[in-house]
Order: structure tokens, then C-alpha cells, then sequence
């Protein structure tokens, strides 16, 4: 009768091969996690130095400030007295005027977007997000107020939420023609804000309407009870004690379709966008018009920059500020509607 | 529409209950024909959760101020009755009272002519779990009267103090109304919500086990303060704590299985109960 022996080279010898396998599955593990930040950062990175030189400056004001305030030009370069000059195209057409002797017979090579500033574009992509979200939302949380707290299951509710997901799945070019089939042709909106607005929302529709049922469905049933029995109707309920405590969550439902809304280009290309206008939106007679004005977007230009003009070192520096810029305006639209979220949080803890 | 006739008049109408006016009994503040200690009659009611049946044939009178405890082991059927007294019980699918009557003031407020609302109004709830709204004291206390359209400052001022005074918390609270609700204790948190429930100055108020989740001390509060109430309002309490009906109510009924076993005054049933299957309840051989 022996007892069992524990050795010292059982319990401190070189690892198992269970061991090793541990941890070979960790490193896996590991590994596939890190290499999405290797290409965030990358993205990042490319985009931030790249862009960032085209934005900023070393000298006062430190920030190329027609770059975001003007509206985006043919550029002209030429040579004078031995020297390179480039020109904006108002300001070239103006030298021009002026020194007609000295242009003439001169040879004058021209850049499509390449002057200028893509003003017009940051303006639309903010008017489409906004107007975007807002019509989502509305529509969104109605619909979720119905399917969480009035819609009993049944057959068609069933299928209702099987049409919400399925919608959800639908590629972006098919909103895209939709939305210009739908609303530019058949109610006549033509290319405008509007029709831009209603194709983007319902684009994002069925997030929001999942997200804000998952929210109103996570508010405690104590507090519909409670308030039903102090004589609240349920409409009253719903609007005073529990969409107020689901607001954090339908806000984390924007964000994320906030950035949606603002990258997509298939949707907006054929129903809001325009390649180039001179018009900002509110520069109509009625203002009534100006949500049926086309507009500039920031995705829409990167695709036209990228794609559609011919590659040199000018395109290059819009096609990166335009993208740095593009992410910073998405970053400051996502940042109200958190910061707004942390808001409500603290208000409404529960 | 809805008037507030039924929070000031001291003898509140039947009309207030139905919205088209139906005239039943007498009104003006006279007594009903009725005898006028009775608050609720509930007179032969069946009740199913959609095919299984949870209350069979319970017949009992309540009296007007005073205090009604319900007991019985879990899924008796007590919290089911209670919650039908205000109808509660319309929010879950299916469910639904399939025979007899319930009466407040000769009305049945089955009836499809009764407003709900009104109805919620006169018979306020108070539940298991303490719901404070995630809102401030100041808040919780006004909501009934808000939602009735009453912004009047100053009568908000006075509800707030009147009803936490009644619910005896004004002293310990009233420098930190515009606080948080969730910041009180748990017994606090609880008597806010009777606070909360006689600021709309219903004429019964139902309460389903109040004292559940409280420790000892938070509970003899409770139970002092019901006592208290019973001055105003009358009171319908479902316990499993059998000291606690003991304590606090004038009168028992013993639930068991959907039936109404036993009904008497607390000393009977605790004392001397008629039934076997009561006293084997109440002196702790099951349940």
C-alpha cells in the first residue's frame, strides 16, 4: 500500500501540452481582438496626418480656414516668371482680367474641386443628418410605443416585427432607389433635403423602432402600475413615466445610426445629392423651397473626388481633408447626442 | 368628463364613476340607500386568467373605515381579489372577471359605462415592491394631482405637506423634497408611496403585502401609519404575515385556493375561527 507519490516534476516540470494549448487559444484569442484596433488605428492615423496637414497650419490662425468656409472651386496653375502659381477659379479669372497681356498664349492646367473649400458639403451632411434623425425618431418611438406597450402578440404583429428586421437587412443602393423612385419621381420631391430626409430615415427606421422597444420594454413594470393607479390614462403613463426613463436607451439607438445616416452615399446620391451647387439650401425665395433644395454631402463628395475627376497631387489633398473632416463632423453629432444621453441618465436614474 | 367632484365632495357621487350619468341612489351628498358602513360589495365573483379559473364565487362586504385583511397561502387568489377592486387586474391579457359584481357605492364598476380612471382615482393601490418614480420627492407626491391638470403652486405645496403628514414622513423629509426618491430607505421609499397615494384623496386604498420587503422597525412604522389612515380612508391589506393581519385589521378573510373560506372579525378568525382549515392556517400547521 503506497500513497501517492506527487513529484516535484508533475507539479513544476514543463508545461502540458494542455497548458500549452491554454495558451495558444489565449494569444488566438488575443490577436483577432488586437488586429481590429491595428486597423482602426490605421484608419485613423492615415487619415488624421494626411488630413490634419490639410487642415491645419503652422502659422496663425493654425487652421485652413477657406478650406471649411468656402465652397469647393476648379483650381488653375500656371507658371509665371519661372514659378508655379495656383489659383482659385474667381481669383484666377479675376488675374486674368488684368493681366491680359501677360495670360495670353499662356498654358494653364486646370483641376476639377480642387480650389476652395467644401463649406457647402459640411453644411449638407449636418442638414441631412439632423432632419434624418429627427424624422426617425419620431417615427421610430411611435412605433415602438405601439409594439411595446399597446400591441397584443398575434399573428400580424408577428409579422410585422419579421417585416422591421427584414428591412433592416436591405442594402443601402436599394433605399437609395427606393427613395428616388418613391420620393424624388412619383410625390415630385425631386432632388432635395426632403426626399433625402425620408430615405435615410427609413433606412434607419427599424434600428430605432428595435432599440427604443428594447428600452420602453427595460422600464420596470412598477412604474406603468404605479401611475395607472393614481388615475394616469395609459397615454399620460407612457409619455410621463416611462418614455422619459427609456430615453438613455432610444439615444444610444441615434448614435449609432447618426453615423449610419452621415456615411451612407448609395441612398443619398440619387435623391439628395448634388456633385456641385452653388446655392446653399436657404438661399431661396420662400423658405418654404429650401427643404426642397439638392445639397452637397461630405460621403458624396469623397466618392466624386476619389472616383470621378483625374488622380494628381491637388485631388489628393481634398479627397483627405474632406475624410478628416467628414469623421470630425460625424464625431461632433454623435458627441451631443451622448453627451444629451449622460444628461437624461442622470436625470432619470433608476 | 372626469370632474374633481370625487376628491373634495365628503360624500362623494355615484355619478362620478360613469361617464354617461346614470342616476342610482341619491346624490347631493346624501347617504346612499345602501347601508353606509359597506365600501365594497363584492357580491359572487368568478375570475379567470384566461382559461383557468383564480376566484371562485366570493361573496364579502367591506366595511367603510376600517381595516380588511386578506391571508392566505401564496396563489389563494387575495392579490387577485385586491386587484380587481380597481381594476387592475385589465392590464394583463386574458384576464377578466366572468361572473358577479363589484360594487363601490351601489355602482359595479364592471360595468363597460365606468371610467376606469375615476375609478383608480377613489380606490388608490399601494404594492408590494415600493415604486417611487425615479423623479424628485416634491415630484412623486403631485404626480396624481399633475396628470388631473392641477399646476396651482401653492395647492401643490399644501397636498405635498398634507400627504406626507398623513403618511407621517413630513418631519423626517421635508428639507430634501426636491431630491431624489431613490435616495430614501427602503421603509421610507414605501410610506412615500401611501403619500403618494392619499395625495389624490381616494376614498379606499388597497394595499398588496406593503410590508413585504421592509425590516421589523420600517414595518411597525407601516403598520402605525395604516392605523392612522383608517381614520380617513378605508383600507383593504393583503399579508402573508399573520401578525401583521392580527395587528392591524378589524376584520379577516381567509383565502384558500380560489375560495373565501372564512370571513369574521380579526379576533375571530385568529381566536376562535369556525373553520377547521382556517385555524390550521392561522396557528401555523400549513401554509
Amino acid at each position: 500500500m503506497s500513497a501517492p507519490k506527487i513529484t516535484t516534476s508533475t507539479l513544476f516540470g514543463r508545461p502540458s501540452w494542455a497548458q500549452r494549448a491554454e495558451q495558444g487559444v489565449l494569444w488566438l484569442l488575443r490577436l483577432c481582438t488586437y488586429f481590429v484596433l491595428v486597423c482602426a488605428a490605421f484608419i485613423f492615423f492615415d487619415i488624421g496626418w494626411k488630413g490634419g496637414a490639410v487642415i491645419f497650419k503652422t502659422s496663425a490662425p493654425f487652421i485652413n480656414v477657406p478650406f471649411l468656409t468656402e465652397a469647393p472651386e476648379t483650381l488653375n496653375v500656371f507658371m509665371r516668371d519661372g514659378q508655379k502659381v495656383t489659383m482659385g477659379d474667381r481669383a484666377f479669372r479675376e488675374y486674368k482680367s488684368k493681366h491680359e497681356a501677360l495670360m495670353k498664349g499662356a498654358k494653364v492646367e486646370t483641376y476639377v474641386y480642387s480650389a476652395g473649400g467644401i463649406f457647402p458639403n459640411i453644411v449638407g451632411t449636418v442638414l441631412l443628418v439632423a432632419g434624418a434623425i429627427l424624422i426617425a425618431l419620431v417615427l421610430g418611438v411611435l412605433s415602438a410605443i405601439y409594439l411595446s406597450e399597446y400591441a397584443t402578440d398575434g399573428t400580424f404583429i408577428r409579422f410585422l416585427r419579421l417585416s422591421i428586421v427584414n428591412l433592416a437587412g436591405v442594402p443601402s443602393i436599394v433605399y437609395g432607389l427606393f427613395g428616388f423612385g418613391f420620393f424624388v419621381i412619383a410625390l415630385d420631391f425631386g432632388v432635395s433635403l426632403i426626399a433625402g430626409w425620408l430615405t435615410l430615415a427609413f433606412m434607419v427606421l427599424p434600428v430605432i423602432i428595435t432599440a427604443s422597444e428594447e428600452a420602453l420594454k427595460a422600464v420596470p413594470k412598477g412604474y406603468r402600475e404605479g401611475s395607472l393607479a393614481l388615475g394616469a390614462t395609459k397615454f399620460q403613463t407612457i409619455m410621463s413615466n416611462v418614455l422619459p426613463y427609456a430615453m438613455p436607451g432610444i439615444l444610444t439607438s441615434s448614435v449609432l445610426s447618426i453615423a449610419r445616416v452621415a456615411g451612407e452615399t448609395a441612398p443619398i446620391m440619387f435623391t439628395a445629392a448634388f456633385v456641385m451647387r452653388d446655392e446653399l439650401p436657404w438661399q431661396v425665395q420662400k423658405w418654404t423651397d429650401s427643404i426642397f433644395q439638392g445639397v452637397m454631402a461630405l460621403p458624396y463628395h469623397i466618392y466624386v473626388v476619389a472616383s470621378k475627376i483625374p488622380q494628381n497631387e491637388y485631388t489628393r489633398n481634398v479627397q483627405y481633408g474632406t475624410a478628416f473632416v467628414f469623421l470630425f463632423t460625424v464625431a461632433a453629432i454623435a458627441m451631443t447626442a451622448i453627451i444629451l444621453r449622460q444628461r437624461l441618465r442622470k436625470k432619470y436614474q433608476w | 368628463m372626469v370632474t374633481t367632484s370625487a376628491m373634495s365632495a365628503p360624500s362623494p357621487s355615484v355619478q362620478s364613476l360613469l361617464r354617461p350619468v346614470v342616476s342610482v341612489g341619491s346624490v347631493n351628498g346624501a347617504p346612499t340607500p345602501l347601508a353606509p358602513q359597506i365600501a365594497i360589495e363584492i357580491d359572487d365573483v368568478d375570475f379567470c386568467y384566461g382559461a383557468s379559473k383564480a376566484l371562485h364565487d366570493i361573496t364579502l362586504n367591506i366595511a367603510a373605515r376600517q381595516v380588511t385583511a386578506f391571508i392566505g397561502p401564496s396563489g389563494c387568489g387575495k392579490s387577485t381579489l385586491l386587484r380587481c377592486l380597481n381594476r387592475m387586474n385589465d392590464l394583463i391579457d386574458g384576464a377578466r372577471v366572468t361572473d358577479g359584481q363589484i360594487r363601490i357605492d351601489g355602482v359595479n364598476i364592471y360595468d363597460p359605462r365606468v371610467d376606469v380612471i375615476e375609478l383608480r382615482k377613489r380606490v388608490g393601490m399601494v404594492f408590494q415592491k415600493s415604486n417611487p418614480f425615479p423623479k424628485s420627492i416634491y415630484d412623486n407626491i403631485t404626480y396624481g394631482l399633475r396628470i388631473q391638470g392641477e399646476n396651482n403652486k401653492a395647492r401643490l405645496d399644501e397636498v405635498v405637506e398634507k400627504s406626507l403628514r398623513g403618511a407621517a414622513l413630513w418631519d423626517e423629509i421635508k428639507d430634501r423634497l426636491h431630491e431624489s426618491a431613490l435616495g430614501m430607505s427602503g421603509g421610507q421609499q414605501q410610506r412615500l408611496c401611501i403619500a403618494r397615494a392619499i395625495a389624490v384623496e381616494p376614498e379606499i386604498i388597497l394595499m398588496d403585502e406593503p410590508c413585504s420587503a421592509l425590516d421589523p422597525i420600517a414595518t411597525a412604522k407601516v403598520e402605525e401609519l395604516i392605523h392612522d389612515l383608517k381614520k380617513q380612508f378605508t383600507i383593504v391589506i393583503v399579508t402573508h404575515n399573520m401578525q401583521q393581519a392580527a395587528r392591524v385589521s378589524d376584520r379577516t378573510a381567509f383565502f384558500y385556493l380560489g375560495k373565501l373560506i372564512e370571513y369574521a372579525e380579526t379576533k375571530v378568525i385568529f381566536m376562535q375561527p369556525a373553520n377547521a382549515q382556517t385555524e390550521a392556517y392561522v396557528s401555523g400547521r400549513f401554509g
